[in-house]
Protein backbone atom coordinates (compact mmCIF):
# COMPACT_ATOMS: atom_id res chain seq x y z
CA UNK A 1 0.00 0.00 0.00
CA UNK A 2 0.92 3.37 -0.90
CA UNK A 3 2.03 4.98 2.38
CA UNK A 4 1.74 8.54 1.27
CA UNK A 5 -0.19 9.18 -2.12
CA UNK A 6 -1.01 12.87 -3.78
CA UNK A 7 -3.97 12.82 -5.67
CA UNK A 8 -3.84 15.82 -8.55
CA UNK A 9 -3.01 17.70 -5.38
CA UNK A 10 -3.20 21.49 -6.06
CA UNK A 11 -2.42 24.33 -3.53
CA UNK A 12 -2.93 27.83 -3.77
CA UNK A 13 -2.26 30.46 -1.65
CA UNK A 14 -4.30 33.59 -1.12
CA UNK A 15 -3.15 36.25 -3.79
CA UNK A 16 -3.26 33.82 -6.62
CA UNK A 17 0.50 31.93 -6.06
CA UNK A 18 0.12 28.69 -6.89
CA UNK A 19 2.61 26.91 -5.07
CA UNK A 20 1.36 23.12 -6.15
CA UNK A 21 -0.30 22.32 -9.37
CA UNK A 22 -2.15 19.20 -10.40
CA UNK A 23 0.24 17.11 -8.67
CA UNK A 24 -0.09 13.42 -8.25
CA UNK A 25 2.75 10.77 -6.92
CA UNK A 26 2.83 7.55 -4.35
CA UNK A 27 5.62 6.94 -1.83
CA UNK A 28 5.66 3.19 -1.00
CA UNK A 29 5.72 1.73 2.64
CA UNK A 30 9.60 1.54 3.52
CA UNK A 31 10.83 3.90 0.55
CA UNK A 32 13.50 6.44 0.68
CA UNK A 33 12.71 9.07 -1.65
CA UNK A 34 14.18 12.81 -2.23
CA UNK A 35 12.00 15.67 -3.56
CA UNK A 36 14.34 17.84 -5.70
CA UNK A 37 13.51 21.31 -7.13
CA UNK A 38 14.63 24.61 -6.92
CA UNK A 39 13.46 26.49 -3.79
CA UNK A 40 10.12 27.97 -4.82
CA UNK A 41 9.25 24.72 -6.69
CA UNK A 42 7.02 24.14 -4.07
CA UNK A 43 8.88 21.42 -2.17
CA UNK A 44 8.47 22.66 1.38
CA UNK A 45 4.74 22.98 0.55
CA UNK A 46 4.15 19.64 -0.18
CA UNK A 47 5.94 18.44 3.10
CA UNK A 48 3.53 21.19 4.42
CA UNK A 49 0.30 19.09 3.08
CA UNK A 50 1.51 16.18 4.27
CA UNK A 51 1.89 17.43 8.01
CA UNK A 52 -1.39 19.36 7.71
CA UNK A 53 0.30 22.47 8.34
CA UNK A 54 -1.45 24.00 5.01
CA UNK A 55 -4.33 21.67 3.39
CA UNK A 56 -4.92 21.29 -0.51
CA UNK A 57 -6.62 23.61 -2.25
CA UNK A 58 -8.01 20.82 -4.66
CA UNK A 59 -7.10 16.64 -4.37
CA UNK A 60 -6.89 14.58 -2.13
CA UNK A 61 -3.08 14.00 0.09
CA UNK A 62 -3.31 10.41 1.72
CA UNK A 63 -1.26 9.26 4.05
CA UNK A 64 -1.56 5.21 4.96
CA UNK A 65 -4.78 5.61 3.65
CA UNK A 66 -6.51 8.37 5.61
CA UNK A 67 -7.75 11.15 3.62
CA UNK A 68 -5.78 14.17 5.33
CA UNK A 69 -8.72 16.38 4.34
CA UNK A 70 -10.97 14.61 6.63
CA UNK A 71 -9.18 14.61 9.84
CA UNK A 72 -10.56 16.76 12.27
CA UNK A 73 -8.71 19.72 14.04
CA UNK A 74 -8.80 17.23 17.10
CA UNK A 75 -6.94 14.63 15.70
CA UNK A 76 -4.36 16.58 13.86
CA UNK A 77 -2.03 16.51 16.14
CA UNK A 78 -2.24 12.67 16.40
CA UNK A 79 -1.19 12.37 12.48
CA UNK A 80 1.75 14.25 13.32
CA UNK A 81 2.91 12.52 16.11
CA UNK A 82 3.31 9.44 13.02
CA UNK A 83 5.46 11.69 11.11
CA UNK A 84 8.84 12.71 11.94
CA UNK A 85 9.77 15.82 10.58
CA UNK A 86 13.48 17.65 10.49
CA UNK A 87 13.60 20.86 9.58
CA UNK A 88 16.39 22.71 7.86
CA UNK A 89 16.75 25.24 10.73
CA UNK A 90 16.07 22.19 13.47
CA UNK A 91 13.29 24.07 15.45
CA UNK A 92 15.19 23.26 18.39
CA UNK A 93 14.40 25.42 22.11
CA UNK A 94 17.33 26.58 23.36
CA UNK A 95 16.26 26.72 26.82
CA UNK A 96 16.03 23.39 27.59
CA UNK A 97 18.78 20.53 27.33
CA UNK A 98 19.35 18.19 24.55
CA UNK A 99 17.87 15.81 26.10
CA UNK A 100 15.03 17.88 27.05
CA UNK A 101 14.60 18.92 23.48
CA UNK A 102 14.49 14.95 22.07
CA UNK A 103 12.41 14.15 24.94
CA UNK A 104 9.57 16.58 23.90
CA UNK A 105 7.39 14.31 21.55
CA UNK A 106 7.60 11.39 24.52
CA UNK A 107 6.21 14.08 26.90
CA UNK A 108 3.31 15.17 24.47
CA UNK A 109 2.38 11.44 23.29
CA UNK A 110 2.53 10.36 27.26
CA UNK A 111 5.16 8.29 28.30
CA UNK A 112 6.05 7.65 31.68
CA UNK A 113 9.59 9.28 33.01
CA UNK A 114 11.28 5.23 32.66
CA UNK A 115 10.48 4.95 29.57
CA UNK A 116 10.90 8.27 28.20
CA UNK A 117 14.60 7.78 29.41
CA UNK A 118 15.35 4.77 28.03
CA UNK A 119 13.79 6.28 24.41
CA UNK A 120 15.75 9.66 24.54
CA UNK A 121 18.98 7.56 25.25
CA UNK A 122 18.25 5.32 22.33
CA UNK A 123 18.00 7.98 20.26
CA UNK A 124 20.66 10.26 20.97
CA UNK A 125 22.79 7.10 21.08
CA UNK A 126 21.58 6.85 17.58
CA UNK A 127 22.65 9.87 16.12
CA UNK A 128 25.88 9.60 18.28
CA UNK A 129 25.30 12.75 20.44
CA UNK A 130 24.18 10.74 23.86
CA UNK A 131 27.25 12.83 25.72
CA UNK A 132 25.77 16.10 25.08
CA UNK A 133 22.46 15.31 26.70
CA UNK A 134 23.02 17.73 29.49
CA UNK A 135 24.54 20.52 26.94
CA UNK A 136 22.12 23.27 25.53
CA UNK A 137 21.69 23.31 21.85
CA UNK A 138 23.05 26.36 21.57
CA UNK A 139 26.61 24.77 22.94
CA UNK A 140 26.55 22.49 19.62
CA UNK A 141 28.14 22.67 16.17
CA UNK A 142 25.79 23.14 13.11
CA UNK A 143 25.81 19.45 11.98
CA UNK A 144 25.60 18.46 15.62
CA UNK A 145 22.17 20.37 16.30
CA UNK A 146 20.54 18.70 13.36
CA UNK A 147 21.56 15.69 14.62
CA UNK A 148 19.39 16.35 17.89
CA UNK A 149 16.74 17.60 15.51
CA UNK A 150 17.13 14.24 13.37
CA UNK A 151 16.82 12.29 17.37
CA UNK A 152 13.50 14.54 18.01
CA UNK A 153 12.05 13.56 15.15
CA UNK A 154 13.04 9.72 15.28
CA UNK A 155 12.32 9.93 18.93
CA UNK A 156 8.76 8.03 18.71
CA UNK A 157 9.28 5.69 16.16
CA UNK A 158 7.65 7.16 13.45
CA UNK A 159 6.90 5.14 10.16
CA UNK A 160 7.62 7.89 8.24
CA UNK A 161 9.61 10.71 8.55
CA UNK A 162 10.04 14.20 6.25
CA UNK A 163 13.18 15.90 6.58
CA UNK A 164 12.92 19.72 4.89
CA UNK A 165 16.66 20.72 3.47
CA UNK A 166 18.40 18.45 6.44
CA UNK A 167 21.91 19.56 5.11
CA UNK A 168 21.36 22.78 4.18
CA UNK A 169 23.81 24.43 5.76
CA UNK A 170 26.31 21.58 6.32
CA UNK A 171 29.36 20.71 4.65
CA UNK A 172 30.05 17.48 2.45
CA UNK A 173 30.79 15.08 5.02
CA UNK A 174 28.51 16.17 7.65
CA UNK A 175 25.80 15.96 5.04
CA UNK A 176 26.81 12.63 3.99
CA UNK A 177 26.67 11.74 7.84
CA UNK A 178 22.98 13.03 7.80
CA UNK A 179 22.38 10.77 4.69
CA UNK A 180 23.51 8.04 5.83
CA UNK A 181 21.37 8.26 9.02
CA UNK A 182 18.29 8.20 7.32
CA UNK A 183 19.21 5.66 5.20
CA UNK A 184 19.89 3.66 8.80
CA UNK A 185 16.17 4.46 9.62
CA UNK A 186 15.07 3.23 6.15
CA UNK A 187 16.96 -0.20 6.27
CA UNK A 188 14.99 -0.90 8.92
CA UNK A 189 11.20 -0.19 6.96
CA UNK A 190 10.94 3.44 7.74
CA UNK A 191 9.41 5.55 4.74
CA UNK A 192 11.37 8.81 4.47
CA UNK A 193 10.83 11.71 1.83
CA UNK A 194 13.84 14.03 2.00
CA UNK A 195 13.12 17.61 0.53
CA UNK A 196 16.95 18.94 -0.75
CA UNK A 197 18.19 20.87 -3.62
CA UNK A 198 22.19 19.28 -3.07
CA UNK A 199 21.76 17.94 -6.74
CA UNK A 200 25.92 16.82 -5.82
CA UNK A 201 24.24 14.56 -2.73
CA UNK A 202 21.35 13.11 -4.53
CA UNK A 203 23.31 11.95 -7.78
CA UNK A 204 25.89 10.01 -5.76
CA UNK A 205 23.06 8.24 -3.61
CA UNK A 206 21.05 5.51 -5.32
CA UNK A 207 17.17 6.67 -4.51
CA UNK A 208 14.52 7.52 -5.93
CA UNK A 209 14.43 11.06 -7.11
CA UNK A 210 10.93 13.25 -7.73
CA UNK A 211 11.89 16.46 -9.61
CA UNK A 212 9.64 19.51 -8.99
CA UNK A 213 9.44 23.02 -10.97
CA UNK A 214 6.54 25.46 -10.31
CA UNK A 215 4.25 23.59 -8.13
CA UNK A 216 4.45 20.85 -11.23
CA UNK A 217 5.76 17.46 -11.34
CA UNK A 218 8.99 17.51 -13.67
CA UNK A 219 10.27 13.96 -13.64
CA UNK A 220 11.34 11.07 -11.29
CA UNK A 221 14.59 8.43 -11.73
CA UNK A 222 13.18 5.43 -9.70
CA UNK A 223 16.53 3.68 -7.49
CA UNK A 224 18.71 1.74 -9.00
CA UNK A 225 18.66 3.86 -12.24
CA UNK A 226 21.86 6.36 -10.65
CA UNK A 227 24.21 4.86 -13.70
CA UNK A 228 21.61 4.91 -16.45
CA UNK A 229 22.41 8.86 -16.60
CA UNK A 230 19.83 10.07 -19.22
CA UNK A 231 17.18 10.72 -16.66
CA UNK A 232 19.59 11.34 -14.05
CA UNK A 233 20.40 14.93 -15.99
CA UNK A 234 16.81 14.79 -17.13
CA UNK A 235 16.67 15.57 -13.42
CA UNK A 236 19.17 17.91 -12.48
CA UNK A 237 18.08 19.89 -15.53
CA UNK A 238 15.05 20.87 -13.40
CA UNK B 1 27.08 3.46 18.90
CA UNK B 2 24.26 0.60 19.22
CA UNK B 3 23.06 0.11 15.60
CA UNK B 4 19.52 -0.12 15.17
CA UNK B 5 18.72 -0.28 18.68
CA UNK B 6 16.30 2.53 18.43
CA UNK B 7 14.31 1.06 15.58
CA UNK B 8 14.91 -2.24 16.87
CA UNK B 9 11.77 -3.25 17.54
CA UNK B 10 10.52 -1.62 14.45
CA UNK B 11 9.11 -4.31 11.76
CA UNK B 12 7.80 -3.58 8.30
CA UNK B 13 4.71 -2.30 9.53
CA UNK B 14 6.84 0.68 10.28
CA UNK B 15 6.51 2.67 14.34
CA UNK B 16 2.89 0.80 15.03
CA UNK B 17 4.29 -0.03 18.15
CA UNK B 18 4.38 3.40 19.51
CA UNK B 19 0.36 3.76 20.04
CA UNK B 20 0.53 0.47 22.42
CA UNK B 21 1.01 2.52 25.63
CA UNK B 22 -1.36 1.15 28.37
CA UNK B 23 -4.26 3.69 29.43
CA UNK B 24 -3.11 3.35 33.09
CA UNK B 25 0.77 4.23 31.90
CA UNK B 26 -0.91 7.10 29.75
CA UNK B 27 -2.90 8.41 32.89
CA UNK B 28 0.35 7.62 34.94
CA UNK B 29 2.18 10.31 32.41
CA UNK B 30 -0.45 12.83 32.26
CA UNK B 31 -0.62 13.10 36.04
CA UNK B 32 3.33 13.24 35.99
CA UNK B 33 3.26 16.23 32.94
CA UNK B 34 0.86 18.26 35.08
CA UNK B 35 2.99 18.08 37.92
CA UNK B 36 6.17 18.81 35.74
CA UNK B 37 4.62 21.62 34.25
CA UNK B 38 3.20 23.28 37.53
CA UNK B 39 6.85 23.13 38.65
CA UNK B 40 7.99 24.36 35.53
CA UNK B 41 5.86 27.44 35.60
CA UNK B 42 6.74 28.50 38.78
CA UNK B 43 10.10 28.20 38.48
CA UNK B 44 9.75 30.59 35.06
CA UNK B 45 8.15 32.93 37.51
CA UNK B 46 10.55 33.15 40.11
CA UNK B 47 12.98 33.52 36.93
CA UNK B 48 12.20 36.94 36.66
CA UNK B 49 11.39 37.50 40.46
CA UNK B 50 11.21 41.53 39.77
CA UNK B 51 8.11 41.33 37.27
CA UNK B 52 6.28 38.27 38.91
CA UNK B 53 6.24 40.27 42.72
CA UNK B 54 5.00 43.29 41.05
CA UNK B 55 2.11 41.43 39.10
CA UNK B 56 1.23 39.45 42.59
CA UNK B 57 1.29 42.79 44.07
CA UNK B 58 -1.19 44.60 41.74
CA UNK B 59 -3.42 41.68 41.72
CA UNK B 60 -3.57 41.52 45.46
CA UNK B 61 -4.47 44.79 45.88
CA UNK B 62 -7.47 44.01 43.68
CA UNK B 63 -8.23 40.96 45.48
CA UNK B 64 -7.90 42.46 48.94
CA UNK B 65 -10.20 46.06 48.20
CA UNK B 66 -13.45 44.06 48.19
CA UNK B 67 -12.89 42.03 50.36
CA UNK B 68 -11.77 44.26 52.67
CA UNK B 69 -15.09 46.35 52.30
CA UNK B 70 -16.82 42.55 52.95
CA UNK B 71 -14.93 42.28 56.22
CA UNK B 72 -16.14 45.68 56.83
CA UNK B 73 -19.55 45.03 56.21
CA UNK B 74 -20.07 41.60 58.08
CA UNK B 75 -18.58 43.65 61.03
CA UNK B 76 -21.10 46.36 60.32
CA UNK B 77 -23.75 43.05 60.71
CA UNK B 78 -22.47 41.95 63.69
CA UNK B 79 -22.68 45.19 65.27
CA UNK B 80 -26.47 45.94 64.06
CA UNK B 81 -27.18 42.10 65.35
CA UNK B 82 -26.16 44.38 68.62
CA UNK B 83 -28.84 46.73 68.06
CA UNK B 84 -31.36 44.42 67.24
CA UNK B 85 -30.95 43.01 70.53
CA UNK B 86 -32.11 46.87 72.07
CA UNK B 87 -34.63 47.29 70.03
CA UNK B 88 -37.79 46.42 71.86
CA UNK B 89 -41.40 46.48 71.02
CA UNK B 90 -43.82 48.33 73.38
CA UNK B 91 -47.50 46.49 73.27
CA UNK B 92 -49.47 48.96 75.24
CA UNK B 93 -52.36 46.71 77.05
CA UNK B 94 -56.08 48.30 77.47
CA UNK B 95 -56.57 50.04 80.72
CA UNK B 96 -58.09 47.43 83.21
CA UNK B 97 -56.80 45.00 81.58
CA UNK B 98 -56.30 41.97 84.40
CA UNK B 99 -53.12 41.25 85.78
CA UNK B 100 -53.38 37.37 85.01
CA UNK B 101 -54.85 37.64 81.56
CA UNK B 102 -52.01 39.86 81.15
CA UNK B 103 -49.77 37.67 81.99
CA UNK B 104 -50.83 35.09 80.10
CA UNK B 105 -50.62 37.30 76.73
CA UNK B 106 -46.67 37.75 77.94
CA UNK B 107 -46.47 33.88 77.97
CA UNK B 108 -48.24 33.65 74.47
CA UNK B 109 -45.78 36.52 73.16
CA UNK B 110 -43.11 34.96 74.54
CA UNK B 111 -44.13 31.52 72.52
CA UNK B 112 -43.66 33.28 69.16
CA UNK B 113 -41.01 32.30 67.31
CA UNK B 114 -39.59 35.64 66.30
CA UNK B 115 -39.55 36.68 69.61
CA UNK B 116 -36.83 37.01 71.87
CA UNK B 117 -37.98 37.54 74.96
CA UNK B 118 -41.25 39.43 76.67
CA UNK B 119 -41.33 40.73 79.68
CA UNK B 120 -45.02 42.19 81.52
CA UNK B 121 -44.66 45.72 83.18
CA UNK B 122 -47.54 46.40 85.79
CA UNK B 123 -49.53 49.99 85.92
CA UNK B 124 -48.09 49.67 88.88
CA UNK B 125 -44.64 48.64 88.56
CA UNK B 126 -44.62 51.18 85.54
CA UNK B 127 -45.36 54.06 87.99
CA UNK B 128 -42.97 53.33 90.72
CA UNK B 129 -40.15 53.28 87.89
CA UNK B 130 -41.42 56.09 86.38
CA UNK B 131 -41.19 58.35 89.56
CA UNK B 132 -37.99 56.63 90.52
CA UNK B 133 -36.65 57.76 87.36
CA UNK B 134 -37.97 61.24 86.81
CA UNK B 135 -37.90 61.82 91.25
CA UNK B 136 -41.81 63.41 90.80
CA UNK B 137 -42.73 60.57 93.31
CA UNK B 138 -44.27 64.06 95.27
CA UNK B 139 -46.21 64.27 92.39
CA UNK B 140 -47.15 60.44 91.57
CA UNK B 141 -48.24 60.25 94.93
CA UNK B 142 -50.80 62.75 94.20
CA UNK B 143 -52.38 61.26 91.46
CA UNK B 144 -55.58 59.58 92.25
CA UNK B 145 -55.58 56.71 89.77
CA UNK B 146 -52.87 55.41 87.88
CA UNK B 147 -52.65 56.62 84.53
CA UNK B 148 -50.23 54.20 83.14
CA UNK B 149 -51.40 51.39 81.03
CA UNK B 150 -49.61 47.82 81.60
CA UNK B 151 -46.89 47.38 79.27
CA UNK B 152 -45.15 44.20 77.71
CA UNK B 153 -41.94 44.71 76.65
CA UNK B 154 -40.66 42.67 73.56
CA UNK B 155 -37.55 42.25 72.11
CA UNK B 156 -37.46 40.47 68.65
CA UNK B 157 -35.79 37.68 67.58
CA UNK B 158 -35.01 38.82 63.66
CA UNK B 159 -31.32 37.26 63.16
CA UNK B 160 -30.51 39.70 60.57
CA UNK B 161 -33.93 38.48 58.30
CA UNK B 162 -34.75 42.45 57.33
CA UNK B 163 -37.01 44.96 58.26
CA UNK B 164 -40.38 43.35 56.63
CA UNK B 165 -39.74 40.29 59.54
CA UNK B 166 -39.97 43.06 62.38
CA UNK B 167 -43.39 44.65 60.62
CA UNK B 168 -44.67 41.41 60.52
CA UNK B 169 -44.03 41.02 64.13
CA UNK B 170 -45.38 44.10 64.88
CA UNK B 171 -48.96 43.23 62.71
CA UNK B 172 -49.24 40.32 64.71
CA UNK B 173 -48.89 41.77 67.84
CA UNK B 174 -51.61 44.55 67.36
CA UNK B 175 -53.75 42.15 66.64
CA UNK B 176 -53.57 40.41 70.19
CA UNK B 177 -57.02 40.38 72.71
CA UNK B 178 -56.22 43.13 75.28
CA UNK B 179 -53.95 44.93 72.54
CA UNK B 180 -54.03 48.96 73.07
CA UNK B 181 -51.53 49.89 70.44
CA UNK B 182 -47.81 48.89 69.12
CA UNK B 183 -45.13 51.10 69.23
CA UNK B 184 -41.39 50.78 67.35
CA UNK B 185 -39.16 53.14 66.30
CA UNK B 186 -38.86 51.61 63.00
CA UNK B 187 -37.19 54.31 60.86
CA UNK B 188 -33.67 53.73 62.05
CA UNK B 189 -33.88 50.14 61.87
CA UNK B 190 -35.28 50.70 58.08
CA UNK B 191 -32.11 52.42 57.35
CA UNK B 192 -29.83 50.29 58.81
CA UNK B 193 -30.97 47.69 57.11
CA UNK B 194 -31.03 49.56 54.11
CA UNK B 195 -27.09 51.10 54.21
CA UNK B 196 -26.59 47.47 54.82
CA UNK B 197 -28.22 46.86 51.70
CA UNK B 198 -26.02 49.28 50.05
CA UNK B 199 -23.40 48.31 51.17
CA UNK B 200 -23.56 44.71 50.00
CA UNK B 201 -24.31 45.64 46.96
CA UNK B 202 -21.13 48.21 47.19
CA UNK B 203 -19.32 45.08 47.67
CA UNK B 204 -20.15 43.25 45.01
CA UNK B 205 -20.00 45.67 42.30
CA UNK B 206 -16.48 46.26 43.65
CA UNK B 207 -15.54 42.76 42.79
CA UNK B 208 -17.34 42.61 39.98
CA UNK B 209 -14.93 45.33 38.52
CA UNK B 210 -12.00 44.27 40.21
CA UNK B 211 -12.53 40.85 39.04
CA UNK B 212 -12.53 42.16 35.79
CA UNK B 213 -9.35 43.74 36.47
CA UNK B 214 -7.70 40.77 37.77
CA UNK B 215 -9.01 38.66 34.74
CA UNK B 216 -7.58 41.84 32.51
CA UNK B 217 -3.92 41.80 34.06
CA UNK B 218 -3.52 38.11 33.97
CA UNK B 219 -4.94 37.97 30.71
CA UNK B 220 -2.32 40.43 29.17
CA UNK B 221 0.46 38.80 31.54
CA UNK B 222 -0.26 36.04 30.16
CA UNK B 223 -0.32 37.22 26.32
CA UNK B 224 2.95 38.48 26.33
CA UNK B 225 3.99 35.16 27.72
CA UNK B 226 2.45 33.48 25.06
CA UNK B 227 4.56 35.68 22.58
CA UNK B 228 7.80 35.10 24.35
CA UNK B 229 7.38 31.21 23.99
CA UNK B 230 5.84 31.49 20.08
CA UNK B 231 8.76 29.48 19.11
CA UNK B 232 8.49 26.69 21.25
CA UNK B 233 4.12 26.52 20.93
CA UNK B 234 5.02 26.39 17.09
CA UNK B 235 7.37 23.06 17.42
CA UNK B 236 5.05 21.15 20.59
CA UNK B 237 2.39 22.21 17.46
CA UNK B 238 4.65 20.20 15.20
CA UNK B 239 5.20 17.48 17.01
CA UNK B 240 2.13 16.48 17.74
CA UNK B 241 0.97 18.44 20.92
CA UNK B 242 -2.78 18.82 21.12
CA UNK B 243 -4.26 22.16 22.29
CA UNK B 244 -4.79 21.03 26.09
CA UNK B 245 -0.94 20.32 26.05
CA UNK B 246 0.25 23.28 24.34
CA UNK B 247 -2.97 25.14 26.85
CA UNK B 248 -1.51 23.81 29.99
CA UNK B 249 1.87 25.55 31.02
CA UNK B 250 0.04 28.95 30.42
CA UNK B 251 -2.75 28.03 32.81
CA UNK B 252 -0.54 27.19 35.15
CA UNK B 253 1.05 30.25 35.14
CA UNK B 254 -2.53 31.97 35.47
CA UNK B 255 -3.19 29.75 38.31
CA UNK B 256 0.09 30.76 40.30
CA UNK B 257 -0.26 34.54 39.84
CA UNK B 258 -3.84 33.84 41.14
CA UNK B 259 -2.60 32.01 43.78
CA UNK B 260 0.20 34.23 44.65
CA UNK B 261 -1.91 37.43 44.39
CA UNK B 262 -4.66 35.38 46.96
CA UNK B 263 -2.05 34.71 49.01
CA UNK B 264 -0.88 38.10 49.63
CA UNK B 265 -4.15 39.61 50.02
CA UNK B 266 -4.76 37.26 52.87
CA UNK B 267 -1.20 38.69 54.14
CA UNK B 268 -2.49 42.35 53.61
CA UNK B 269 -5.37 41.60 55.09
CA UNK B 270 -4.77 40.54 58.03
CA UNK B 271 -2.17 43.01 58.93
CA UNK B 272 -4.57 45.52 58.28
CA UNK B 273 -6.95 44.20 61.02
CA UNK B 274 -4.44 43.58 63.25
CA UNK B 275 -3.06 47.18 62.88
CA UNK B 276 -7.15 48.50 63.44
CA UNK B 277 -8.20 46.34 65.94
CA UNK B 278 -6.54 47.97 68.89
CA UNK B 279 -7.87 51.36 68.28
CA UNK B 280 -11.39 49.86 67.43
CA UNK B 281 -11.63 48.03 70.56
CA UNK B 282 -10.93 50.89 72.48
CA UNK B 283 -13.35 53.00 70.83
CA UNK B 284 -16.15 50.43 71.10
CA UNK B 285 -15.29 49.55 74.52
CA UNK B 286 -15.95 53.32 75.56
CA UNK B 287 -19.46 53.04 73.98
CA UNK B 288 -19.58 49.60 76.61
CA UNK B 289 -20.67 47.26 73.64
CA UNK B 290 -18.74 44.41 74.21
CA UNK B 291 -18.39 44.44 70.35
CA UNK B 292 -15.11 42.26 69.12
CA UNK B 293 -13.87 42.66 65.99
CA UNK B 294 -14.06 39.84 63.32
CA UNK B 295 -11.32 38.72 61.59
CA UNK B 296 -11.36 36.93 58.19
CA UNK B 297 -12.46 33.44 59.20
CA UNK B 298 -10.92 30.40 57.77
CA UNK B 299 -13.83 29.82 55.37
CA UNK B 300 -13.64 33.53 53.92
CA UNK B 301 -9.64 33.41 53.63
CA UNK B 302 -9.54 29.89 51.36
CA UNK B 303 -12.41 31.63 49.66
CA UNK B 304 -10.08 34.52 48.86
CA UNK B 305 -7.57 32.51 48.05
CA UNK B 306 -9.76 30.34 45.74
CA UNK B 307 -11.01 33.17 43.96
CA UNK B 308 -7.99 34.07 43.23
CA UNK B 309 -6.86 30.69 41.89
CA UNK B 310 -9.95 30.58 39.69
CA UNK B 311 -9.89 34.09 38.26
CA UNK B 312 -5.83 33.49 37.66
CA UNK B 313 -6.90 30.11 35.87
CA UNK B 314 -9.94 32.05 33.69
CA UNK B 315 -7.63 34.76 33.18
CA UNK B 316 -4.98 32.51 31.51
CA UNK B 317 -7.53 30.57 29.34
CA UNK B 318 -9.15 33.75 28.29
CA UNK B 319 -5.89 35.22 27.09
CA UNK B 320 -4.81 31.06 25.81
CA UNK B 321 -7.79 30.50 23.65
CA UNK B 322 -7.89 33.98 22.16
CA UNK B 323 -3.83 33.81 20.89
CA UNK B 324 -3.04 30.46 20.76
CA UNK B 325 -5.08 29.54 17.46
CA UNK B 326 -3.38 32.62 15.92
CA UNK B 327 0.01 30.56 16.21
CA UNK B 328 -0.55 27.98 13.43
CA UNK B 329 2.69 26.16 12.24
Amino acid sequence: MAHVRFDNVSKSYPGGHQALSELSFEINQGEIAFLTGHSGAGKSTLLKLIMLMEKASHGQVLVDGVNLARLSNGQIPYHRRRVGVVFQNHQLLFDRSVFENVALPLRISGYTSRDLERRVRAALDKVGLLRYEKKSPIELSGGEQQRVGIARAVVNKPSLILADEPTGNLDPKLSREIMNLFEQFNDVGVSVLIASHDLNLIGRLDHRVIALKDGRLLGERAAGERTAGGSTSGVTRG
Amino acid sequence: MAKNNLYSKVTASGGARQSRITLQSRWAAYVQHHKLTAVESLLRLLKSPGGSAMTWVVLAIALALPMTLYVSLENVKQLSRAWDQSSQISVYLKANTLPRFAQALTQDIQDMPTVAQAVYISPEQALSEFSASTGLSDVVQGLENNPLPGVISVIPKLDGKGSGAVEDLELALSQLRHVESVQLDLLWVKRLFQFMELGQRLVWALAALLGLAVLLIIGNTIRLSIESRRDEILVVKLVGGTDAFVRRPFLYTGIWFGLGGGLIAYMLLSIGLYWLSGPIENLISLYGSDFVLQGLSLGDSLLLIFDGVLLGWFGAWLAVSRHLAKIKP
